[in-house]
């Protein structure tokens, strides 16, 4: 589903990801770990198509479609959807509304006539319950005056409703206590199909205690420097990232 | 602010029709043409066979125009005296923007109704602009009007939906009609009431519409009456040449109610580059007045050239006790909108109110805020302002409180916003407070934002391009003023924010 080779991204002429590749199959869910500031969010925005980012080298395809030269909102209509780290409030904009005009506007790129008033509402009911997102945050505005565990959850509902190809979780786990992190974790499971995949960026091993990954993957220095199954997660709740971070310096300093 | 000068706009106000609800089903279209021809067979339009006044201002022409109308001395005496003022004032200096040349005597203050055609054909109108009205759904004869390109009783005159409500407004006693029907039909209300609220003297523009005004709109609510409908001004097609210095005067007496409409959401063309209204409004004891605007004329081009001045006089008073008036308006037309929609509170208890939103870009200039004047006790006012800029345009609120020595525990709340798109547009606050009445609550906040890049990037990873995402921010920004309209205007006001955006972000 999503192929990524050698891609290499700067902000403002400054390198963050050094040649990254990963390969996301359907029916996949994949976690990223790293310490803080190793690009894990950045390698989230530059596929969501964030301008601020340069991508100097590499390629990104969808099913095929190359992601790189496409306006964000295409990529979205695509099927990309990134729960962002920091989800952003818009005053006045009621949820509901924000969402239908979402929906509609992807219909419409996949020439679907706007969905129809009973069915989106049907929809809205429907995917709250699955995601178990409390019908009063739905009608206020978006993400005004929420709370950080709301915004998160906000997120996961929005996700419900659009049902994209790929997802993107960065750090959705992060300002969750622990029954928002199970209904959070059970949103995702549920939605998980073989037609859908899943990228979930993490600090934490907590997370993958309840979305069980098929890959782990360590990212650090904007590369990929490990990857392995559900047990690698362990070993890094473990140990914490610090053998890995020698490891990697340490052949780094070897070949200068 | 200099006392007692107050100035407002107009908008394509011509001639009162009457709105109810939602709008008119197909198959009332017939009875309307019919109705259309009857209107005129019974004279509801004035004399179509009209001459220009000649260019230029002086007595003679204001002898002229109340001629013309057939007006009794009185209202030709009052007009004189307002002109006589006009002669003595200077033009104001305390505006935040250049006042632009305006030679009052190169205008014509008598166009006939039939107005020659200023261009050809519709292509030889700005493409953008016809790219709006194809956005708003007007249909290709309106738009013709509009532009200009034919003269607009070559059309269906949409004005004549009145008659269909003037039945039932009757059976209730309310009076809706022209400005010059009023004179002639109820001519001791129009003299009771007239310049009550905005004297002659009140400002250069208020003078000179008072000498040279040509029509406008009359409404009195008799007592006690709720007004079973909306009262609308709103219709598309410029019927006649009133635009330019058009005079409304609403009255509801004690314990009536009523909600009128004024404006239009297609961007409206008029040869007249100066427009100065007045309005005039009166809510007795237990009254209530919502006056609800929607003013959108020609902005001028991407350079600014052209566009309209639409500098206007709106003031209301609230003068028996319990009394209510309540102002709402979205501007987001003209070149420069000059314009502070008051409220006198003089009745014990009454309620002033001022709801805005002025949207400008490209060159557009806005001064706009309000007064509330409170006197009597216990009154109170709410001001929420919204100003959103873009491009190199300018937007300023000025506000003015003023509290009297005998309005004990009067409370005001002024909530003042301004939200700019892009970083060459400037956005300015004026509040102005004088309260001479220590038990007076005075709240005032104010905010200054600017459309993140963040929230355009939220919202186009949900598949909403930047556009759209624009406009959704900038209707959730303004939500609690547009809440305030009427449902059916409401609805055209956020198309008409949302598109006004378009092409300022990227
Ligand atoms: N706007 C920016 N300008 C310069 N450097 C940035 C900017 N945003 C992020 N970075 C840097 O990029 C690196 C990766 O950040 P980020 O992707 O947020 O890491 P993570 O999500 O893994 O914590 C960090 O060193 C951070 O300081
Ligand atoms: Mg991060």
């Amino acid at each position: 589903m999503l192929s990524i080779k050698n891609l290499h991204a700067s902000i403002d002429g400054k390198e963050i990801l050094k040649g990254l590749s990963l390969d996301v199959k359907a029916g996949e869910v994949h976690a990223i770990m790293g310490p803080n500031g190793s690009g894990k969010s950045t390698l989230a925005s530059v596929l969501a198509g964030r301008e601020d980012y340069e991508v100097t080298e590499g390629e990104v395809t969808l099913d095929g479609v190359n992601l790189l030269e496409m306006a964000p909102e295409d990529r979205a209509r695509e099927g990309v959807f990134l729960a962002f780290q920091y989800p952003i409030e818009i005053p006045g904009v009621s949820n509901i509304n924000f969402l239908k005009t979402a929906v509609n506007e992807i219909r419409a790129y996949k020439g679907l006539p706007p969905m129809e008033a009973k069915e989106f509402l049907q929809r809205v009911k429907e995917k709250q319950k699955l995601v178990e997102f409390d019908a009063k945050l739905a009608n206020r505005s978006l993400n005004e005056g929420f709370s950080g565990g709301e915004k998160k959850r906000n997120e996961i509902f929005q996700l419900a409703m659009l049902e994209p190809k790929l997802s993107i979780l960065d750090e959705t786990d992060s300002g969750l206590d622990i029954d928002a992190l199970r209904i959070v974790a059970n949103g995702v499971n549920t939605l998980r199909s073989q037609n859908n995949a899943f990228v979930v960026i993490t600090h934490y091993q907590r997370l993958l205690d309840y979305i069980v990954p098929d890959y782990v993957h360590v990212l650090y220095k904007g590369k990929i420097v490990r990857s392995g199954t559900k047990e690698l997660a362990l070993e890094l709740e473990e140990k914490g990232y610090d053998w890995l971070k020698q490891s990697v310096d340490a052949a780094e300093n070897a070949t200068i | 602010m200099r006392k007692g000068m107050v100035l407002v706009g107009s908008n394509g106000v011509k001639k009162p029709r009457l709105k109810q609800g939602r709008g008119m089903s197909a198959n009332n279209d017939e009875i309307l043409k019919e109705l259309a021809v009857e209107e005129y067979k019974y004279g509801f339009t004035t004399d179509i066979e009209m001459d220009i006044a000649k260019v230029g201002l002086s007595e003679e022409t204001v002898r002229f125009i109340s001629a013309k109308k057939g007006e009794p001395e009185w209202l030709l005496e009052w007009r004189l005296k307002a002109f006589r003022h006009f002669q003595k004032m200077q033009l104001p200096q305390w505006q935040n923007f250049k006042h632009p040349d305006v030679d009052f005597q190169s205008i014509s203050y008598y166009a006939a109704p039939k107005a020659k055609p200023q261009v050809d054909s519709l292509e030889d109108v700005d493409p953008e602009l016809l790219e709006t009205f194809a956005k708003l759904g007007i249909p290709l004869n309106e738009q013709k009007v509009l532009a200009g390109v034919v003269a607009v009783d070559a059309v269906f005159d949409s004005v004549s939906v009145k008659t269909t409500f003037r039945e039932k407004l009757k059976e209730q006693g309310v009076i809706f009609c022209s400005f010059g029907e009023a004179v002639k039909e109820h001519p001791e209300l129009v003299k009771q009431y007239l310049g009550t609220v905005v004297p002659q003297t009140d400002n250069i523009y208020a003078a000179l519409n008072a000498a040279v005004f040509s029509d406008g709109s009359f409404v009195y609510i008799p007592k006690g009456v709720h007004c079973p409908m909306e009262l609308s001004t709103y219709f598309r097609i410029n019927a006649q040449n009133t635009g330019q210095f058009e005079r409304t005067l609403i009255v509801a007496d004690e314990g009536a109610y009523v909600s009128y409409l004024e404006g239009c959401t297609a961007p409206m063309r008029d040869e007249n580059q100066l427009h100065a209204a007045v309005v005039e409004l009166i809510a007795m004891e237990n009254a209530e007045i919502k006056y609800s605007t929607v003013q959108n004329w020609y902005p001028g081009d991407k350079d600014g050239k052209g566009g309209i001045y639409n500098f206007v006089t709106k003031r209301g008073i609230c003068k028996g006790n319990n009394s209510k008036i309540s102002w709402t308006q979205v501007e987001t037309g003209s070149s420069i909108t000059w314009k502070y929609p008051s409220v006198i509170l003089k009745g014990d208890n009454s309620v002033g109110e001022f709801y805005s939103v002025a949207l400008t870009r490209n060159h557009q200039i806005a001064d706009t805020g309000t007064k509330m004047f409170h006197i009597g006790k216990n009154t109170r006012s709410k001001i929420i302002s919204k100003g959103i800029s873009a491009g190199v345009s300018q937007n300023s609120y000025r506000g003015m409180v003023q509290i009297g020595k005998g309005a004990d525990k009067a409370r005001n709340f002024t909530q003042c916003d301004s939200l700019l798109i892009g970083d060459r547009c400037g956005a300015h606050t004026f509040p102005y407070i004088e309260a001479k009445n220590k038990s007076a609550m005075l709240e005032h906040e104010a905010t200054t934002s600017k459309i993140g890049e963040d929230q355009i990037f939220y919202l186009n990873q949900r598949g909403i391009d930047p556009e759209k995402a624009v406009g959704l921010i900038v209707n959730g920004y303004a939500k609690e003023v547009l809440n305030q309209l009427p449902m059916e205007f409401a609805v055209e006001a956020q198309k008409l924010l949302s598109i006004s955006l378009e092409g300022s972000v990227g």
